[in-house]
């Protein structure tokens, strides 16, 4: 335990310093947004990544807790700050209530995938309809920049706040690597029958770990509310927010604790990359994200991370040649 | 209460649309069934297909029905090309990275009309366009009509292809057994290029059947996508007549929904009956255990 510790915490501080020398607003809100990309993405990496259910549809999570934080402090006045803590219970509820019911009823794999993707749409046409959502016009949060009500007069307190959320995200991957729990659920991914066999509660297992990635999605959606302040259906619920959630993982390395963070950096750069190269003209930039994303999986199948393996060990089969 | 003279309109579109909703799953469905890639630009060449469509009877004046001989070859030419070039390469024969390749040739396609065709909603007007077929029981728009016994056909046809051809027996013995195929000297690129292919030509004759009622903008795939798997779930995967049953069911849930309900909340019902289906009989109507 000792030794992770002092080893997270030397990258962690050097990211916390980060705002000092980024004297930019762009670059501070590129470092921000990469950070959320990750929280969202590592959500997705518990039970997609290690347990292997891999959803289509955590919109339905992410949305929930947007709509929560949104609506709890509009209507019901309650502190933004607790609102993301109860933004984080709604997600881990949708997401509790979504697993509940399709593992219950033994779907795997597309299935899986489908219903969730079904449950997102269901959530995204009722938010669109009813009227406490504020429908299609969206929902607006006032502007008030003082720290107890979760706005920042400057960036760098959002920055600190995603920093705090997204360590958090990637200490859950980590201990699940490590812990008992985490055994199990690669294991259910790997064969559930003879995780069964091998006396796994596998629905309790997928069960929690479905919890978990909802509570993170719900916190990402929250912290998306304080930083927009806008919200509407179709940010909330839309297909975007599921594809982003899977996109970044799937890019950085699926299963891997530091995969998210490294799919989020590549997403977000080539974003921007794209976007400045193109002159910002309206799709192009979207063009190029599409055709550099087949290129990554064409050249990288196994996500960005595997290249530090294959470097070292095209490196060592240098090392051979001239030896 | 509503009157039949409203709810029998209602439905007949429903069947209408819900034919050519059988047609673009029935592409997916081949797709999946063979290479077991759920094609998530599915929807984005379907929206490709309405812009040919769209110029080739702006530009040139070719009536939309009349289209389908040249839309049809192409988008089969196209998927075959896509399948063989970028996805098979692309993707390494992985499936994850097979759903991440056509998401990603889908923002591609997307993202290109909107740069060269701008997100403006663009309609045809044929001359027969507001022209009325009398049922007896109610009245219905003509390219309903048309395109209502146009997807009927080109099902019947994807059928005789699938059942009664060396081609469609290939397609068949590589859904159920890719090595085995092999060994007895099934093409398998060829084969999965050709599904592909297939299953795109589809989507081309929807968009020619759906056009003339219908509209286009770059976005307009998305919607189907979603539609076209509820279709393929609620039928069973791989089934021709659960396919075309979903369709109908789908098209009148969602035409009734929209009457009930208002356009909006009326799509709540197709997606109820998707995650019921899900749930109690994940098989479909008339699929087969996998």
């Amino acid at each position: 335990m000792k030794t992770p510790a002092i080893a997270a915490a030397a990258p962690l501080l050097a990211l916390a310093a980060l705002p000092l020398l980024l004297h930019s607003d762009f670059w501070l809100h590129f470092a921000i947004m990469t950070l959320y990309l990750a929280l969202l993405g590592q959500a997705w990496n518990l039970l997609g990544g290690y347990g292997g259910q891999r959803s289509f549809g955590h919109a339905a999570f992410f949305g929930t807790g947007a709509y929560a934080a949104a609506l709890l402090q509009l209507d019901f006045a309650i502190n933004p700050w607790a609102c993301m803590v109860l933004a984080g219970g709604f997600g881990a509820g949708a997401g509790a209530f979504l697993g509940a019911l399709s593992f219950r009823y033994g779907l795997r794999g597309s299935y899986f995938a489908l219903v969730t993707l079904a449950f997102a749409e269901v959530f995204r046409i009722v938010a669109d309809s009813v009227p406490f959502t504020g429908a299609g016009v969206g929902l607006q949060i006032a502007l008030k920049e003082s720290v107890a009500d979760f706005q920042f007069p400057e960036k760098s307190g959002f920055y600190a706040v995603i920093l705090a959320l997204t360590a958090i995200a990637t200490a859950l991957a980590w201990w699940i690597e490590n812990s008992r729990f985490g055994a199990a659920l690669v294991a259910v991914r790997e064969n559930e029958d003879a995780a069964r066999a091998l006396g796994i509660d596998v629905d309790r297992t997928k069960l929690w770990a479905i919890t978990l990635s909802g509570a993170l999605s719900g916190c990402a959606g929250s912290f998306y509310v304080q930083y927009f302040l806008y919200l509407d259906p179709r940010i909330a619920y839309g297909v975007e927010v599921s594809v982003t959630a899977l996109l970044v993982p799937l890019i950085g390395g699926v299963g891997t604790v530091l995969g998210p963070l490294v799919g989020a950096l590549a997403l977000r750069a080539l974003n921007e990359a794209s976007s400045a190269m193109t002159g910002g003209a309206p799709g192009l930039n979207l063009v190029l994200y599409g055709a550099l994303l087949i290129v990554i999986l064409a050249l990288l199948p196994d996500g960005l991370i595997s290249l530090g393996t294959r470097l070292r060990r095209a490196g060592r089969l240098s090392a051979l040649g001239h030896a | 209460m509503l009157d039949f003279d409203i709810l029998l309109p209602a439905i007949l579109n429903g069947l209408s649309t819900g034919a050519v909703y059988a047609l673009v799953a029935l592409g997916l469905t081949l797709i999946y069934g063979v290479l077991h890639i759920v094609n998530f630009a599915h929807g984005s060449l379907l929206m490709l297909a309405l812009y040919g469509v769209y110029f080739l009877y702006t530009l040139l004046g070719v009536d939309p029905f009349a289209a389908l001989p040249v839309v049809v070859p192409a988008m089969f030419a196209l998927g075959y090309a896509l399948q063989r070039t970028v996805i098979a390469t692309a993707s390494h024969g992985r499936e994850e990275n097979i759903l991440l390749v056509t998401l990603g040739l889908s923002i591609i396609i997307d993202n290109l009309a909107l740069y060269l065709w701008s997100a403006d909603t663009r309609t045809i007007n044929p001359s027969y366009g507001f022209s009325t077929v009398d049922f007896g029981i109610a009245f219905i728009a003509v390219p309903k009509v048309v395109s209502f016994a146009g997807a009927l056909v080109a099902t019947g046809l994807l059928w005789l292809l699938i059942r009664r051809s060396d081609l469609g027996k290939a397609i068949r013995a590589l859904a159920r057994e890719r090595r085995g195929a092999e060994l007895v000297g099934v093409d398998v690129d060829h084969v999965y290029a050709m599904s592909f292919g297939i299953g795109i030509a589809c989507v081309g004759a929807a968009a020619c059947l759906l056009l003339p009622s219908y509209y286009v903008h770059p976005g307009v795939g998305e919607s189907f996508v979603v539609i076209a798997f509820t279709v393929v779930v609620l039928g069973g995967m791989g089934s021709f007549a659960g396919a075309l049953l979903g369709g109908f069911i789908i098209g009148v849930t969602e035409s009734l929904g929209g009457l009930l309900l208002g356009e909006n909340l009326g799509r709540i019902g197709v997606f109820a009956i998707f995650i019921a289906i899900l749930l109690l009989r994940p098989t479909g109507l008339f699929g087969q255990r996998a």
